[in-house]
């Protein structure tokens, strides 16, 4: 299931292509060239399916739904919790 | 897997609580209702959450869920999973795909099975690792078979797109994706020929929200307006969904029929435009595309456009592609399940010769599947 935690872009590549963002404190890359130049900047907040930045996501809406997912990770150990984050926007339903 | 593990603690947890708050409101609200509605979850993340909350047994009987057919691999028809097995079992293949098509029976067996055979399948997160296996291994050809709803689409314009940037000589594309509006369409009008005779045709839809971050809610507008079905644009945590049937409740209280979006936090109006350009810069409809289950729906597929045969695996190994259609095993109803006609556990040999391990249908596939939600949640597990 999607649960699609929001993640923070940390850092945009020079060319734009690639961006690191930081899911709950995960840190990986994701490619942002589904996104309009120029329209996600470092500290936004984004939505991932598979490796992509798919969209934005408000800024009160994801800080709303972060504080629901640390209460709910915070029950797990830590390779849990990198693992369940990892596992996150790989959405069966596509 | 481990994200359902995340999704088990819900239970114990806040939202157990918050999903029977929304309960008791749908129920009491329900209860204005002026005959019982059939809504159809066109998602198999929505079934998941409606079967793992128990929601039938949680909202009251005037409220029917009908699970659609929103699970790109158990819609996947045997013939073209034949073409992934064919595809993989060229010398010359690396056939490469998402996690979920592993398990999923063609006729000759399943890539799982192409696998233990000596085939080279490679499961991946993302796309665009087809590029670096691409690189590691010029003397191959790499077969990206691409599945998926809209929400999967650009990223697979997006690999194509880099290919040719990059001139990437050795990856070719087996295009499956299908598109929501189409087969909604479909289910609409198949189920009303047969609406003397079921007598519950669907009457709302709940929207995979996914598809609209890219589509934009605006490929659902003709269902209030045409086929006076309300559509709710739904997320897919619990407290989503639950939302999204309490605003299509509200709808029918309220005599409305409208197009409403519940994720508001992402899906817009437009959607992603940039990811619909990619989409329509590759993609163009095929007039039918084969539904495991459903049959034929027009207009519900999309293939590469003929500016890029050279990158289209379908055409470069047509000779060694068939094109019968390969029916399903003859006791499986999962067509009628997703029409809502019938249930899983009517069907003859569900949770006996058909199992999660052992499908026999596409239902039974992936863990999104409305056989296999049932299965798991049935305690059958
Ligand atoms: S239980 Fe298996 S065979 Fe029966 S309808 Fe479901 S998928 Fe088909």
């Amino acid at each position: 299931m999607c649960l699609s935690i929001p993640s923070r872009v940390v850092n945009v590549s020079e060319d734009r292509t690639m961006c690191r963002v930081d899911t709950m404190g995960v840190q990986r890359d994701a490619n942002l060239m589904m996104m309009a130049e120029e329209s996600i900047e470092v500290g936004d907040y984004v939505l991932l399916h598979i490796g992509f930045v798919m969209n934005k996501i408000d800024e009160a809406e994801a800080l709303a739904s972060i504080e629901t997912y640390r209460e709910i990770l915070e029950l797990m150990d830590e390779e849990e919790r990198r693992q369940a984050i990892l596992d996150d926007d790989h959405c069966e339903n596509r | 897997m481990k994200a359902l593990e995340l999704k088990n603690l819900y239970d114990d947890f806040r939202d157990g609580k918050t999903i029977q708050a929304y309960a008791k409101r749908i129920a009491a609200d329900a209860k204005k209702l002026k005959r019982p509605i059939n809504i159809m979850e066109v998602c198999g993340g929505h079934t998941h959450t409606i079967m793992k909350f128990g929601l039938p047994q949680l909202l009251p009987e005037t409220i029917n869920f009908i699970h659609g057919p929103g699970c790109p691999v158990c819609i996947m028809p045997k013939e073209r999973i034949d073409h992934a097995y064919l595809l993989a079992m060229q010398p010359e293949v690396i056939l490469v795909t998402l996690g979920d098509m592993i398990k999923v029976p063609g006729s000759r067996g399943s890539l799982q099975d192409a696998r233990a055979k000596g085939a080279d399948v490679r499961f991946v997160y993302s796309p665009m690792e087809c590029i670096a296996i691409a690189q590691a291994h010029p003397d191959k050809k790499i077969i990206f078979f691409a599945i998926g709803f809209e929400t999967t689409t650009p990223m697979s314009a997006v690999l194509i797109d880099q290919v040719i940037a990059l001139n990437i000589p050795n990856i070719l594309f087996h295009i499956n994706h299908v598109t929501v509006p189409e087969v909604m369409v479909e289910l609409i009008d198949s189920r009303d020929v047969h609406v003397d005779s079921y007598n519950n045709q669907i009457d709302a839809f709940l929207g995979p929200s996914h598809v609209s971050v890219i589509s934009g809610s605006k490929i659902y507008e003709k269902f209030p307006k045409a086929y006076g079905r309300p559509v709710v644009v739904t997320g897919f945590e619990p407290v989503d969904a639950m939302e999204g049937i309490s605003m299509i409740v509200k709808q029918f209280i309220e005599e409305r029929c409208e197009l409403e979006i519940q994720y508001k936090r992402v899906v817009s109006y437009e959607g992603n435009l940039k990811a619909q350009a990619l989409i329509e810069k590759y993609f163009e409809k095929v007039s039918l595309f084969r539904w495991r289950g459903l049959g034929n729906v027009p207009d519900s597929g999309l293939k590469l456009r003929e500016a890029f045969d050279a990158y289209n695996a379908e055409v470069i190994y047509r000779d060694i592609l068939p094109i019968a259609q390969i029916e399903d095993h003859q006791l499986c109803i999962c067509g009628d399940i997703l029409r809502g006609i019938a249930k899983p556990p009517e069907c003859t040999i569900f949770g006996t010769a058909c199992r999660p391990n052992s499908p026999v249908g596409s239902c039974m596939v992936s863990s999104e599947g409305a056989c296999s939600a049932y299965y798991k949640y049935g305690n059958l597990l």
